[in-house]
């Protein structure tokens, strides 16, 4: 009892100030046309009795976070048979990792015959952009280096099968590689002058970047038809039969599941090769990495271009997937829903992002029920997340050595 | 070259410039303390301006004078605003002190679409206009029009705000308290400062200065719409950032450079690359002087 009244106390001047915070914009609505005003009070005593709650349960939170503890127990659905089995352990044999990939991607493959064109369609968005994540998780969460201008290289992906197709018939399998091989060139290009820039210099510059090559793209009619955009690009023919819409949705989606493994694979090489070891050299320390032999001209270049090369990529598969392209695909959102993707996947790790891009771009599809909320809800989850989990959903375990009593070395994944 | 146009140009880039300065002051402040690309900062100037808009209309209908009316809703927009930061640091960074730094990113981000939607939610999606507050001041007729009421209204209350700004950080208590949490946190708290205070002021004073802009921008404009905030944070934004983020007089500085070559570079050479100006300005002052034009260079050491 004792403890329930400060409780209340405390909740109660909560919902108080939210109730004066929310006052003006929530209760009065002006037309300015006809003068009127609309007071709706019913708001007022909404906010009131729906702060003081949230805010007994946000204190709850944040004391659990604060000791540490999981915020929502879920051991009480495993069956206690299972209960002892730690699920990682399980997976770190390659047999048992082997064989749940093998199942999952069967799965994969089999989803778009299972389920209708619609959840085909949002599930290929969802997979196009698991292959942005893992490609910008190449700049940011192993190289470090914070770029806001993703987008950008995602339109020239779009714009060179857009351009190429239209007015010069050129084929979606010519154009995949050189839509990303050019994007691979723009990112040397803006690589070159971005290299004495660090942090949050860096992200205004590369995201001035994309602003203007976006608003480029707007103005210069002759190239880039402008605002309207280009129509009627092709979908990618199935060995020179040109498929039904439906079917090619299938098709399409079957596709980026195709360069989803072979992103995957690729980005896991990249990881622990040389490079990868460079990369996050750098990141950690940019003098200290150089002082060891890393060339951080190379790293940073190459992290810009490898970068990117999946972004053109992505952009060509984008082009043949809405077969309408215009500028006001590639804003600065873009560039920052990928962004998003990354973080709240879990910064560096690829099953992080593969999660986030899930999440990021399934959620507010399937928010939809509450049509006018879920940009609201998106927001709170945003928020929320990075409140209660800042690592991500699946953090990146980091590679160490454990040292045996008797001399062996073991590899294995502790954080 | 025509002297008249020139002016003209001169005084549009100049009022810009004001605007910007005042949002991005509270970019620049908040970033010297706590090192946060605060993303919702802009939304934090739309509520400014929507507060203002609707306390404004209330009180036209009262019969009020135009300018009292202008000094209320500017009174009122502005505790509002400060309101609002204040709780956006308690609810959205404060629990976030200690994370990775992008994810204090990601949650302004998110609160930026969580405000932008609770404005179009609450009120609408459409641009409401902005009544006319302030009268038209006979003595700038002599000008031939050239220079409106509320120009002069915008240049009077950024220089005011501005000389108030520097009086409170070089001679208060609090403002010396900002300088060393901004210059070293850990030290800041061993000699004895109220750390999470000295955050929430910040963030106060930023948010109530953003909340100025707002107000002046959309009386001179004369429509607002719950977008507006975004594309005056990121503009904001690459001002602070072309001074130097983190400092304050170059802020300022950085928003009348970017004020100014919008204007000539719309006036003189092409309206539809506007955007386009600023960041070619950026990109260039930022590659020969890669901390900003104030900003200093760190020295890196192991």
């Amino acid at each position: 009892m004792n403890k329930l009244i400060p409780e209340l106390k405390k909740s109660f001047v909560t919902a108080l100030w939210f109730a004066f915070l929310t006052f003006p914009i929530l209760v009065i609505k002006v037309n300015t046309v006809r003068n009127s005003i609309l007071w709706r009070w019913g708001n007022l005593a909404a906010v009131f009795v729906l702060t003081m709650a949230l805010s007994y349960v946000w204190r709850r939170l944040l004391e659990k976070r604060a000791r540490g503890e999981r915020l929502f127990d879920l051991s009480g659905l495993v069956p206690a048979k299972l209960r002892g089995i730690e699920l990682k352990s399980v997976f770190a044999q390659k047999k048992n990792s082997r064989a749940a990939l093998a199942v999952l991607l069967a799965l994969a493959v089999l989803f778009p015959f299972v389920a209708g064109m619609y959840q085909t369609n949002i599930v290929t968005t969802a997979l196009m952009y698991v292959i942005l994540g893992l490609g910008l998780n190449i700049v940011i969460g192993l190289g470090g280096l914070l770029q806001l201008g993703y987008a950008a290289f995602y339109a020239v992906g779009a714009y060179t099968y857009g351009i190429l197709n239209t007015r010069f018939g050129l084929s979606f399998w010519i154009a995949l590689p050189l839509g990303a091989v050019l994007a691979t060139i723009f990112g040397i290009i803006l690589g070159f002058p971005v290299l004495r820039l660090k942090g949050d210099y860096l992200a205004i510059v590369t995201l001035g970047f994309a602003e203007i090559c976006r608003i480029v793209l707007e103005n210069w009619n002759d190239f880039s038809s402008g605002p309207s955009g280009i129509s009627q690009i092709d979908r990618p023919p199935f060995f020179g039969i040109k498929l039904s819409v439906p079917q090619s949705a299938i098709y399409l989606y079957l596709i980026t599941l195709a360069l989803v493994v072979v992103t995957v694979f690729i980005v896991r090489r990249l990881e622990n090769s040389r490079l990868g070891r460079a990369w996050e050299a750098m990141r950690e320390d940019a003098v200290a990495s150089e002082a060891m032999g890393v060339n951080l001209t190379i790293a940073k270049l190459s992290a810009f271009a490898l970068g990117a090369f999946w972004a053109g990529m992505v952009g060509v598969l984008f082009a043949a997937k809405t077969t309408f392209i215009n500028p006001a695909s590639f804003t600065l959102m873009e560039s920052v829903l990928i962004l998003c993707i990354i973080v709240l996947g879990g910064m560096g790790s690829t099953a992080g992002v593969i999660v986030g891009a899930l999440v990021i771009i399934l959620l507010p599809e399937y928010l939809r029920a509450f049509t006018q909320y879920r940009m609201l809800l998106y927001g709170s989850i945003l928020v929320l997340m990075m409140v209660f989990r800042p690592g991500g959903i699946i953090r990146k375990v980091r590679k160490s050595y454990v040292f045996k009593a008797d001399g062996q070395v073991e590899g294995a994944g502790h954080e | 070259m025509d002297l008249n146009y020139l002016l003209q140009l001169f005084i549009s880039g100049m009022t810009r410039g004001s605007i910007y300065a005042l949002i991005a002051l509270g970019y620049t402040m908040v970033y010297g303390i706590v090192q946060l690309i605060n993303f919702a900062h802009g939304e934090i100037y739309m509520i400014g301006a929507f507060t203002a808009l609707i306390v404004a209309t209330v009180l036209n209908m009262t019969g009020m004078p135009g300018i009292a009316v202008f000094a209320i809703a500017m009174v009122v927009a502005v505790v509002y605003s400060a309101a609002y930061g204040f709780t956006m640091e308690k609810i959205a960074y404060k629990p976030l002190r200690n994370a990775p730094r992008l994810s204090a990113l990601i949650s302004a981000i998110g609160m930026s679409y969580f405000l932008q939607n609770y404005v179009l939610l609450a009120q609408t999606s459409d641009f409401v206009s902005f009544p006319r507050l302030i009268p038209k001041f006979r003595f700038l007729e002599g000008l031939g029009g050239m220079l409106s009421s509320t120009q002069v209204i915008i240049f009077l209350v950024t220089a005011v705000v501005m000389v108030l700004l520097t009086l409170l950080i070089k001679f208060t208590k609090i403002g010396k308290a900002m300088r060393a949490t901004a210059q070293d946190k850990t030290m800041a708290l061993l000699v004895g400062i109220n750390i999470n205070q000295v955050i929430a002021v910040t963030f106060v004073i930023g948010s109530a200065m953003a909340a100025v802009g707002g107000v002046l921008i959309s009386s001179h404009v004369g429509q607002i719409n719950f977008y507006i905030g975004f594309i005056a944070g990121i503009k904001a934004f690459v001002a602070a950032v072309l001074g130097g983020i983190g400092s304050i007089p170059g802020a300022v500085l950085g928003s009348f450079v970017l004020g100014l070559t919008e204007s000539f570079g719309t006036g003189y050479i092409s309206s539809d690359y506007e955007d386009v100006f600023a960041f070619i300005i950026l990109v260039l002052i930022l590659i020969f002087r890669p901390s900003g034009l104030l900003g200093k260079s760190q020295k890196e050491k192991i």
